[in-house]
């Protein structure tokens, strides 16, 4: 499912960082070392780095690659390179692209791209309907086949009750999650952001909180009637961690995903008309973030996604209500939540590793990164001590529109190890 | 040559560097009370046989509208000739934007000929911002969306204390579209600034969720009108009845229960429409045409007011001009 650019693997240890696997119940001070690619020694460390810890590298189940199609914002080797740098050992690529990856010709030109680009293993979701359209389901035998990673109309909904049910039927037959963009349009229609006392001061459009949870709410109950598992993407409000919360609790197998600006931010940073803080959904109220983050830390909420969606610079130069949705995070994610979570006290660190890498991997049926002898290396070196300024030409992506321009982040990322090798250094 | 220095001026300590009006949040209530003043000095000096005053003489003020308008392009326009400014005015139609160029683009183009203000009209939030981020000019935002329309706010305080003798303690209610109103949300922060109370009055589906956090209340009974001051009432866009976007069932039905006739005004209330008026929706022929309306009083504010935020942009900021109108 996962497919990156062939290579000989790596030997290397890496000495005295602290190395925490909370998913192996991991915390000492060790020195790790790889041969060929895997772990084959861990030992007592007789020196420990300050600052330094060594964690299973991130995964990360939502990028936008814009390949094929808008190669000016991003293609597989520059977003696979941003990856990289941002300590991941594997990233799923949306199919909203154009032409949508609906069809066995396009995810076969992708993988073999990927073959040759892809710096970290890349995986591929296929979209649920053809042309996103929400009409008319892809082939989804075939395509899982051809190795795709699971289906999603991401960016869209899947508007009608009557093919969602059919897609979750069918996925059967793929053995494949579906993952859901949830927004019930006649609610969110022409939405800028959240709808709120902050929309309704700045005349933005609102795209309220029940447009979400109730199209989570339906596809919860579908899900449960056709025992399905489901994945839901970038949940942004309480309602729907309400849902998800009971709908776990009455034994549906819902995993679901969260991104780094809807845990960090709110919606009063509309207020700037920063068109780098419009995205899809939007950033809601403090009530919302506070339940995100306590959904997060209780494991409720499984996963970190970015939704890395690049957009040219001259698109998002305009005034806020003509920009597009979205936002860069792949070399961010991490040291923006160590800043805004870790660092004062909201999230243990060992949390967000586990929800950056086990969680993601484990919500898809990837290979779990993990360190234990035998293991293939997939590592991530972290520096938490150092401080770094987050500015346009720092960036391995081919596009800049980052919320956390201009900002001063702790923690970074020094060496990423995917797969056995070596692809970020600093 | 006589001197007319404007009143409260010696008072007022230094203020921070201030370019832009890009909103009602802009403002303090000092700025408010000091741009007020100049607009009254300024409406003796129309009084005159002569009406051009030679205070922004060699100055540029450029009028960039992208969405039609009468009265605010007009009152910009002939404000800036009032005060002896050179004056340029640009409309999306017939330019470049025809052609698809990006506001962006557009903005630096017109920054070479270094304008002194650019004055900017645009369907989409943030447009102002936008265009004060790439330009030295001193921007003023003359409506942007549904955002902020702030010299009509300014206008409109303007209108109320000449005709009503003040502003704090005020009792307005606003009543209509304010989902959709741009002037709605600069009357509410300008308001509240200088210490007047606020009633929106209309339909639920058109008073957005979440707005009694600027500081006013709600309702949706049209009685509620009584116990105001001055009866604001906003215009009811016909483009709101459309299919998919039906707001309210239809105008008959929204004339019935909001509009303003006769039997809603009460005697000693005054009636303000920031135009352009439909008859016979919003605000009946009799209460437009009748004493109570200030509605053509307002236009005349506009000219006044308009003129003074000009005068205060361009001699109270960084460059040192002596506060000093001269009149011919």
């Amino acid at each position: 499912m996962l497919f990156a650019r062939e290579g000989a693997r790596d030997t290397l240890t890496i000495r005295g960082a602290r190395v925490l696997d909370p998913a192996r119940g991991l915390d000492q001070a060790l020195d790790v070392t790889v041969e060929d690619g895997v772990v084959t020694r861990l030992e007592p460390a007789a020196d420990a780095a300050r600052g330094l810890v060594l964690a299973p590298a991130f995964v990360d189940p939502h990028v936008h690659l814009r390949t094929p199609g808008r190669e000016d914002e991003e293609t597989i080797a520059s977003g696979t390179a941003a990856a990289a740098a941002g300590g991941y050992c594997a990233i799923l690529a949306m199919p909203n692209t154009d032409p949508v990856v609906d069809s066995a010709a396009v995810l076969g030109a992708l993988v073999e791209l990927a073959r040759e680009e892809a710096v970290v293993p890349t995986g591929f979701m296929a979209s649920i309907s053809k042309g996103l359209r929400g009409e008319e389901l892809t082939e989804m035998a075939e395509l899982a086949a051809l190795g795709a990673a699971a289906f999603t109309d991401d960016g869209h909904p899947v508007v009608s009750a009557g093919l969602m049910r059919r897609a979750l039927q069918y996925s059967a037959v793929a053995g494949r999650k579906l993952a859901l963009h949830e927004e019930e349009p006649s609610l969110s229609r022409d939405g800028q952001m959240h709808e709120g006392a902050v929309s309704a001061e700045l005349g933005l459009a609102g795209w309220p909180s029940v447009a979400e949870s109730s199209m989570i709410e339906r596809d919860l109950g579908l899900a449960a009637y056709e025992q399905r598992a489901l994945h839901i993407m970038h949940i942004s409000a309480w309602e729907s961690v309400a849902a998800v919360r009971a709908a776990r609790a009455r034994g549906v197998a819902v995993t679901s995903e969260v991104t780094p600006h809807h845990l960090c931010l709110t919606d009063d940073a509309v207020r700037t008309l920063d068109t780098n803080v419009k995205m899809n959904p939007p950033l809601r109220t403090a009530d919302d973030r506070n339940a995100l983050v306590d959904a997060l830390r209780d494991g409720t909420i499984c996963c970190v996604a970015t939704d890395h969606a690049p957009h040219a610079r001259h698109e998002k130069d305009t005034p806020f209500e003509e920009a597009p949705f979205g936002v860069t995070g792949l070399e961010t994610a991490f040291a923006a939540l160590y800043t805004y979570l870790v660092e004062p006290g909201e999230l243990p660190l060992e949390t967000l590793l586990e929800r950056m890498s086990a969680g993601p991997a484990r919500a898809f049926g990837l290979p779990v990164p993990s360190i234990a002898e035998g293991e293939p290396a997939n590592l991530v070196l972290l520096d938490l001590e150092a401080r770094w300024r987050v500015t346009e030409d720092g960036f391995r992506s081919r596009s800049v529109n980052s919320w956390l321009l201009g900002q001063t982040l702790k923690g970074a990322v020094v060496k990423t190890v995917a797969d056995g090798r070596v692809v970020h250094a600093v | 040559m006589a001197d007319i220095r404007l009143a409260g001026e010696k008072d007022t300590p230094p203020r921070p560097l201030r370019r832009h009006l890009l909103g009602v949040s802009d403002l303090r209530r000092e700025d408010v009370t000091r741009i007020l003043g100049i607009a009254a000095t300024l409406s003796r000096s129309l009084e005159r046989e002569v009406k051009k005053l030679p205070a922004l003489r060699g100055r540029l003020v450029v009028n960039l509208f992208y969405e039609s308008s009468t009265r605010t392009l007009s009152s910009f326009d002939l404000a800036a000739k009032r005060l002896s400014a050179d004056t340029m005015s640009l409309r999306s139609s017939g330019s470049s934007v025809e052609k698809g160029e990006s506001l962006k683009d557009t903005a630096v183009t017109l920054a070479a000929y270094d304008p002194d203000v650019i004055v900017i009209r645009h369907p989409h939030i943030g447009a102002p911002q936008l265009v004060a981020s790439v330009t030295g000019a001193h921007v003023v935002n003359a409506g942007d969306g549904k955002h902020q329309h702030p010299t009509q706010a300014l206008l409109d305080l303007y209108t109320m204390q000449e005709a009503l003798g003040r502003l704090e303690g005020l009792h307005v209610a606003v009543v209509g579209d304010v989902l959709h109103s741009r002037v709605a949300r600069s009357l509410i922060e300008a308001l509240s600034l200088v210490g007047a109370r606020t009633t929106l009055v209309g339909p639920p589906t058109l008073i957005p969720r979440g707005i009694e956090a600027m500081g006013c209340e709600t309702t949706s009974d049209i009685a509620a009108v009584a116990a105001a001051d001055v009866i604001y009432v906003l215009r009811m866009q016909q483009e709101r009845m459309l299919a998919g976007a039906a707001y309210v069932p239809s105008l008959r039905e929204y004339s019935a229960f909001w509009g303003i006739t006769p039997e809603r005004v009460r005697q000693g209330q005054v009636v303000m429409h920031p135009g352009p008026m439909n008859r016979g929706v919003e605000i009946d022929p009799r209460v437009a045409d009748s004493e109570a309306a200030l509605i053509t009083a307002q236009v005349r504010s506009g000219l006044v007011v308009r003129m003074a935020v000009l005068y205060d942009l361009l001699t109270s900021g960084p460059v040192e001009v002596p506060h000093v109108l001269e009149v011919a």
